[in-house]
């Protein structure tokens, strides 16, 4: 039922990976990380480009903790919240980013920019508190540190 | 790789040394050797998951216990199933799986015949060392004729299953992970908003109560205890071999009597039988099929052939939605069931002197996606809902059981005359290919004036539970009005579970499929198989209800559609002729 | 700070391709049998032998899969190894594709990582521009590549089968085995797969000899994590007492150490002049050490957290089990406390989550639970 106006994009997108269901995750990453999060729109164009049903994509989808599904801000800050991290102090952390961002984790800032969540280990624990912005990783955090980042960030 | 013949391997089950031939599960050995495995994700239709485990079992020489059902054997495997480790895990397994199912069993559809209750039953089941969640966690959906509660889904994926490898439909999915999983759709949209076909297999190969089909019994209850209400009632072809099973009774015994019986007991005003308009579906749709050969090979116009049938309304649904560009091969034939409404409130409410206005038409189905096909929109005639309510097989048998009565012991009745009385061809519409033969009997008399070559008008290569089954028919010596199909080959192709109809399908828009008519029901085995069947479901059950159709048509008196004389007299004070204005307005239809 | 003694050692980029590929295909595995190098995952299954069953099959589509998964909390062995020493386990993984007979290879990098993404493509395109990879490697008519493919945030899928239905963009969910990879593997066809370190090892192996690798095989590769002053990867003799240990990595006023993992053993400071393999080989490969000022019960409780978010849900046993205990050490860090019929329940259930549970996620998750419980009953019920 072609009755979809497929964005551009995304057909370029899958253009490129290719149609076949291997290159479904590289997909719906690249469109996560150029869109900033899947709709309902965007899953029912991919499932029409790859011949696939809607509610498969959607599926994959779900299971991923780093394919946003639901509205996310520009930049998604994920902080390291598994054991090491926990021992060096990540409760710190997490409440001096609350605290600047004024939204509690799982939530979006008004303005679209950041969303603060809590993500499992990403593999930094010799040098923790850790935490991932997008795509971009910044470890040995202290409060200051972590605050000037998220200064820095909102100057963008 | 190794090409060496397994010439049969050593397995000991349970101290029992047994033969196995090398490909089997575990499982599938015990179960050939009489050996019983409880199982619950595990079902005979479906593709292996092994999720469950509660069919673990003990095999030496390994710390592990392994899923019976996903473990192949291998030459000197030592197995135990019921060690004190195997009952302590199941145990276990039983106890997390209730502890997570949020209802009560007393108020739940599937009450007395839920496999989880089966086998907390089994296990003796003393007292659930968990809490058991205190609320509900998921609204229920009830959009669709098909009910979902996720809160007592306890994740066996054989919802999932069905819909994607059988009906090629995947309208539901596995969301999530962990604590989190849960079955759903697309944004968690209610199953009107994506693809689903309401096909209710999904609800056939449920263990529990989590799947079940809206219910219509307070709507008939409601319409039966209104005096000023005339209750009329049809009956599907398979109701009447498979609705004992309700009553504990094995598959495969016929009570058409009896349902009846039940029926008057219960209080309808008339009974009638869908078989009735199965047989004017036949003439119908033998004319229409006649129509389209002669205009494409005698008068050469551009005809959408294959020509398909009509009457499964989930495979409308599925054509609807995956294969627009071919609506215009559907025969434009109404389902019986939408036939026999719009005669009720037509032809028969004349008859018997009554108004429309005071009649509610009802129909027991074995199919949910009939609930919604009586509520389209296009299904009606002069303001008046052709069906008003379906009832599928189970809700009917609840309804008996409410009315106290013991099926199996009431004495037999019949249909009521001026819609009641139907011929064998209308019978085998229950079955996967009876839509076919039943056609070909009339279409080839009409043609030839001579029975079809089978023997005893059986047309086997019609019958039979493969996928996809062919058919061909060469026309010898028509009459003279048919002459241009004279050798004529007329290729049929019969499909069930939609995922071969899509082959199909496949197959037209490739070009590469060869057919002047397609039969496609959308439930394994045909309607006998109907989502709103008995529960549980496997080929077995389903091939017995199909030859206990097949052997209930031999008796029958009259075997061809076209010789039903109540459809004689329809035609002559009402229709008129087949594909005829009346018949145009009433009993053919239009796709979106 | 110690580095891997195989790995800080003067080493030529190209030498062990050279010599590999001047063997026969049966010498190579032989080699990494003889070799005793074992996976270093949980399975710790033989290479060698992994190996051979998908050179036994025929046809040459088949793929070497480098499982740079990493998401065991504590573990960063493979990020160090990555960033550090990536020449080395393309080597290693052109030498296994050479000995299956593959031209393929996958590394399969964790979302996480993806920001060294750009920093690896680039080593790989210099290896390509000197023809130590691509088409005909140094002139021994042998064609490899490597792709990278990411995953997109689940930990399960560090698990072989998981990891396969994830490149096959699905689901990261466990398949039933048999059949195994080495059979069935990526898009059915065989494959191996083996971790960062293990790929590491190989040019080793093929370079010094089975004799060199077979002294270093009583040590391992740890990442050390937790209270203390140098946390970093050691390879670390398996003799080594513990409180020798700590001292190398600047611990102090240490109440326990977690060996092996969020599954793994732990050692209090009662037997901390024992070895570190006195109570068994340790499965996984971390080391985190734990002050005095540490609550256990809250320790446990980011354990099961993790469990409870990263397991895959497929099967009830790991699904339901997680929460279960979860549930039960969130209401003992509230100060409630648990009737010891339902400790004693939840024991039960986590001895039957090791035996029933569809993959190694859920056959492991619930040892944190019960080693914490038997080595720290008393803190565990009755407080620090």
């Amino acid at each position: 039922m072609r009755t979809l106006q497929i964005d551009k994009v995304i057909q370029e997108i899958i253009q490129y990976y290719g149609k076949s269901r291997e290159h479904l995750l590289p997909i719906l990453q690249e469109i996560v990380s150029q869109k900033g999060y899947l709709t309902e729109e965007i899953i029912r164009s991919i499932a029409e480009e790859m011949n696939m049903s809607p509610n498969e994509i959607y599926s994959v989808a779900t299971f991923y903790s780093f394919i946003n599904i639901k509205p996310a801000g520009k930049y998604v800050i994920r902080i390291c919240k598994t054991i090491s991290c926990d021992l060096a102090g990540k409760d710190e952390i997490i409440k001096a980013l609350e605290k600047e961002l004024r939204i509690k984790i799982g939530s979006t800032t008004d303005d679209r920019k950041f969303t603060l969540e809590t993500t499992n280990c990403i593999g930094m624990c010799d040098q923790g508190p850790a935490m991932l912005i997008n795509d971009a990783l910044y470890s040995g955090l202290d409060l200051k540190k972590a605050v000037k980042i998220i200064r820095e960030y909102k100057n963008k | 790789m190794e090409t060496e013949a397994k010439t049969g391997l050593k397995i000991i089950i349970n101290d029992r040394e047994l033969k196995a031939n090398g490909d089997e599960t575990i499982l599938e050995l015990a179960k050939n050797n009489n050996i019983y495995i409880p199982t619950l994700c595990h079902h005979s239709d479906l593709c292996l998951k092994g999720v469950c485990r509660i069919c673990l079992v003990e095999i030496e020489g390994q710390n592990i216990l392994h899923a019976a059902c996903s473990t192949p054997v291998a030459e000197n495997m030592i197995i135990c199933t019921n060690t004190e480790k195997v009952r302590k895990a199941r145990k276990m397994v039983i106890e997390l799986l209730l502890a997570n199912h949020y209802g009560d069993c007393l108020t739940c559809k599937r009450n007395l015949n839920c496999e989880l209750q089966k086998l907390a039953a089994e296990y003796n089941i003393e007292e659930i060392r968990f809490k058991k969640p205190k609320e509900k966690r998921y609204k229920i959906e009830t959009v669709t004729p098909i009910v979902r509660d996720n809160d007592k889904c306890i994740l066996c994926r054989r919802c999932i299953r069905v819909c994607e490898k059988i009906q090629g439909v995947e309208a539901i999915k596995p969301l999530y992970r962990g604590k989190e999983s849960s079955i759903g759709c697309l944004y968690n949209l209610d199953l009107g908003e994506i693809t689903c076909v309401m096909c209710g297999q999904c609800i056939n190969h449920c263990p529990t109560g989590a799947l079940t089909e809206k219910d219509a019994t307070k709507d008939a209850w409601k319409a039966l205890d209104n005096p000023a209400k005339h209750v009329i009632v049809q009956t599907a072809p398979s109701i009447r071999v498979a609705l004992a099973e309700e009553f504990n009774i094995p598959p495969g015994i016929a009570v058409t009597g009896k349902m009846i019986a039940a029926l008057r007991e219960i209080g309808f005003n008339a009974i009638f039988d869908t078989d009735f308009t199965a047989d004017l579906l036949i003439v119908e749709e033998s004319f229409e099929f006649l129509t389209k050969l002669k205009k494409s090979y005698y008068d050469n116009e551009n005809i959408s052939l294959p020509m398909f049938t009509s009457c499964c309304p989930s495979w409308i649904n599925f054509i609807e939605h995956y294969y627009p560009d071919l609506l215009s091969h559907l025969s434009t034939c109404k389902s019986p069931q939408q036939m026999f409404g719009a005669l009720a409130k037509t032809y028969y409410a004349n008859k018997a002197g009554i108004s429309p206005e005071d009649m509610v038409s009802i129909s027991i189905m074995p199919c949910t996606a009939k609930k919604f096909e009586a509520n389209r929109a296009e299904m009606s005639h002069n303001g008046y809902k052709n069906v008003d309510y379906v009832l599928t097989t189970r809700e009917f048998a609840r309804m008996i059981k409410q009315s106290g009565l013991n099926l199996m012991e009431l004495q037999d009745s019949e249909y009521d005359q001026s819609m009641g009385i139907s011929t064998g061809a209308g019978l085998i519409f229950g079955a996967t290919g009876g839509v076919t033969e039943g056609i070909l009997r009339t279409v080839y008399e009409l043609v030839t004036g001579n029975d079809v070559p089978f023997n005893e008008l059986d047309i086997t290569p019609a019958r039979g539970m493969e996928g996809i089954r062919e058919i061909s028919i060469k026309i010898n010596n028509p009459l003279e009005n048919w002459k241009f199909l004279d050798d004529f080959e007329i290729k049929i192709a019969v499909a069930h579970g939609l995922a071969n109809a899509r082959n199909l399908m496949d197959k037209i828009r490739d070009g590469t499929a060869n057919y002047h008519f397609i039969e496609i029901m959308a439930c394994p085995g045909g309607c006998i198989g109907g989502g709103g069947q008995p529960i549980p479901t496997n080929e077995s059950i389903r091939k017995s209800r199909a030859n206990t159709i097949y052997s209930e048509e031999k008796i029958v008196q009259i075997r061809k559609s076209h010789e039903n004389p109540a459809l004689k007299r329809l035609y002559e004070e009402f229709l008129e002729n087949p594909l005829g204005e009346t018949s145009k307005k009433l009993l053919h239809t239009f796709y979106t | 700070m110690e580095r891997k003694r195989i790995l800080s050692r003067d080493y030529k980029i190209g030498n062990a391709i050279t010599e590999a590929l001047s063997c026969n295909r049966t010498n190579i595995i032989e080699q990494i049998k003889d070799s005793g190098l074992k996976g270093k995952c949980r399975t710790d299954f033989s290479t060698g032998i992994k190996w051979e069953l998908a050179a036994n099959l025929p046809g040459n589509n088949k793929y070497v899969i480098c499982n740079a998964d990493e998401g065991e909390p504590g573990t960063f062995k493979s990020r160090i190894l990555l960033q550090n020493h990536i020449e080395t386990l393309i080597e290693g993984m052109i030498i296994a594709g050479y000995a299956i007979n593959s031209n393929n290879g996958i590394i399969y990098l964790r979302a996480e990582y993806r920001w060294m993404l750009k920093d690896l493509i680039k080593k790989v395109d210099k290896l390509r521009e000197k023809d130590f990879l691509g088409k005909n490697i140094l002139g021994k008519n042998f064609d490899f590549d490597i792709e990278f493919r990411l995953n997109a945030g689940a930990y399960i899928c560090g698990e072989e089968t998981s990891l396969i239905e994830s490149l096959e963009g699905k689901r990261g969910e466990p398949r039933n085995k048999p059949p195994y990879p080495t059979e069935k593997g990526y898009l059915d066809c065989p494959t191996i797969i083996n971790n960062v370190e293990t790929f590491c090892y190989v040019p080793y192996i093929i370079n010094e000899g089975i004799e060199e690798f077979k002294k270093t095989s009583n040590t391992k590769l740890f990442s050390v994590s937790g209270d203390c002053e140098r946390a970093d990867i050691y390879e670390i003799d398996l003799n080594t007492k513990i409180i020798d240990l700590l001292g190398l990595i600047g611990a102090k006023d240490t109440k326990s150490v977690l060996i092996g993992g969020t599954s793994g053993i732990v050692i209090s400071e009662k037997d901390f002049d024992k070895p570190i393999n006195y109570k068994g080989l340790p499965a996984g490969s971390s080391i985190i050490v734990f002050n005095n000022s540490r609550n256990m019960r809250k320790i446990l409780k980011n354990f099961m957290e993790f469990f409870v978010e990263e397991s895959c849900g497929h099967c009830t046993p790991c699904r339901e089990g997680n929460i279960k205990l979860l549930e039960a050490i969130e209401k003992i860090n509230k100060g409630d406390s648990i009737p010891d019929k339902y400790i004693q329940t939840l024991l039960e259930l986590a001895e039957i989550m090791k035996m029933s549970s569809k993959c190694s996620l859920g056959r492991s998750s619930a040892n944190s639970f019960i080693n914490f419980y038997k080595i720290e009953y008393r803190d565990y019920i009755y407080g620090n």
